[in-house]
């Protein structure tokens, strides 16, 4: 059976690196390689995964720094090709401020570092990366950041709402949509977007740390289940 | 020639730090301060003598990278001679 290519981008400062690599490589059995923020050749790749972690200590903002590394030219490429780029955490931060995914990041409003399960809802599950979820689903994944307070303009929600590329909101335990069950501020309870062609999306939430339930749950399997189906389907 | 900068959260964009810096000022007896916003200063000496070359570059420079235009404004504040 056909195996999909996923290449884990790793930039200095990376951490969710392996974790990642883990779930691909031993838990869903499909080919994965490390991709030094060096390199520029992913060609041969299916999808990519930008991990969580601290990317140049987050220097100046997170991300702000990582978004000039070399491979940052043929992940631009990658995504025209209509290729699937995930960016979890950092990985987020980093698609959004090299303008592959629209907003911006804050500080949390709580100004602490969250680190704990959260619920999400899925609102959208046609897209690449959640297929296998039908729309109002909650799923408990957890987060661990300082700055996942996600800011866009007006205009600009108006649009993610009207263009469906909101997927994922902090919600409670049964799906309500509320302030309290917000960690972070992000408006509108904004966890998770895509970008207009719907092939990258960033997320704040670790679906890597949930992908086994001997490792607490398997809630967020399904994001690289999806993934792994879309490529196969194509 | 040194040329400073200064970045901050646009209007409107929440600044949970600078709540908590006011409330600790009004805490601290400043009781008339009404709202803090927290930004920061960047010194960049560059090799230039011109100052409206130095200030263009400045602006560039925030426009392209020192500043996020999503969240931040910036604003070029002065140029001087290195010490």
């Amino acid at each position: 059976m056909k195996k999909v290519s996923f290449g884990v981008v790793v930039f200095p400062g990376s951490n969710c690196d392996m974790d990642c690599y883990y779930v691909i490589k031993d838990v869903l059995k499909q080919k994965v390689r490390y991709v030094w923020h060096q390199e520029k050749n992913i060609h041969n790749l299916d999808c990519l995964i930008l991990p969580g972690g601290f990317s140049y200590g987050d220097y100046l903002r997170a991300g702000a720094i990582a978004r000039f590394s070399p491979v940052m030219d043929a992940i631009r490429d990658f995504v025209e090709r209509g290729k699937l780029v995930i960016g979890i955490c950092n990985g987020f931060q980093i698609l959004l401020e090299c303008g592959l995914l629209e907003g911006g990041m804050l500080r949390n409003r709580t100004l602490t570092f969250v680190c704990r399960d959260v619920y999400l809802r899925i609102e959208n599950a046609n897209t690449p990366f959640t297929s296998l979820y039908s729309k109002g689903d909650v799923v408990k994944i957890p987060i661990a950041h300082n700055e996942g307070n996600y800011y866009i303009s007006p205009e600009g929600l108006e649009k993610l709402k009207k263009e469906e590329r909101i997927i994922f909101r902090y919600c409670s335990p049964k799906g309500e949509i509320e302030d309290a069950f917000n960690p972070n501020g992000s408006l509108y309870n904004i966890a998770g977007i895509t970008n207009r062609e719907g092939n990258v999306l960033g997320m704040m939430p670790h679906p890597e740390r949930k992908s086994e339930d001997i490792l607490s749950g398997k809630d967020g399997r399904a994001i690289f289940e999806s993934m792994v189906r879309f490529i196969l389907k194509r | 020639m040194k040329v400073r900068v200064i970045i901050k959260l646009k209007n409107g964009v929440l600044d949970p730090q600078g709540q908590a810096v006011m409330k600790a000022l009004n805490a601290l007896g400043f009781r008339d301060v009404k709202d803090v916003r927290v930004g920061k200063v960047i010194e960049i000496s560059i090799e230039d003598t011109d100052e409206k070359s130095l200030r263009e570059k400045a602006e560039e420079m925030c426009k392209k990278f020192l500043a996020n235009p999503v969240t931040e404004d910036f604003e070029v504040l002065e140029v001087k001679k290195e010490e």
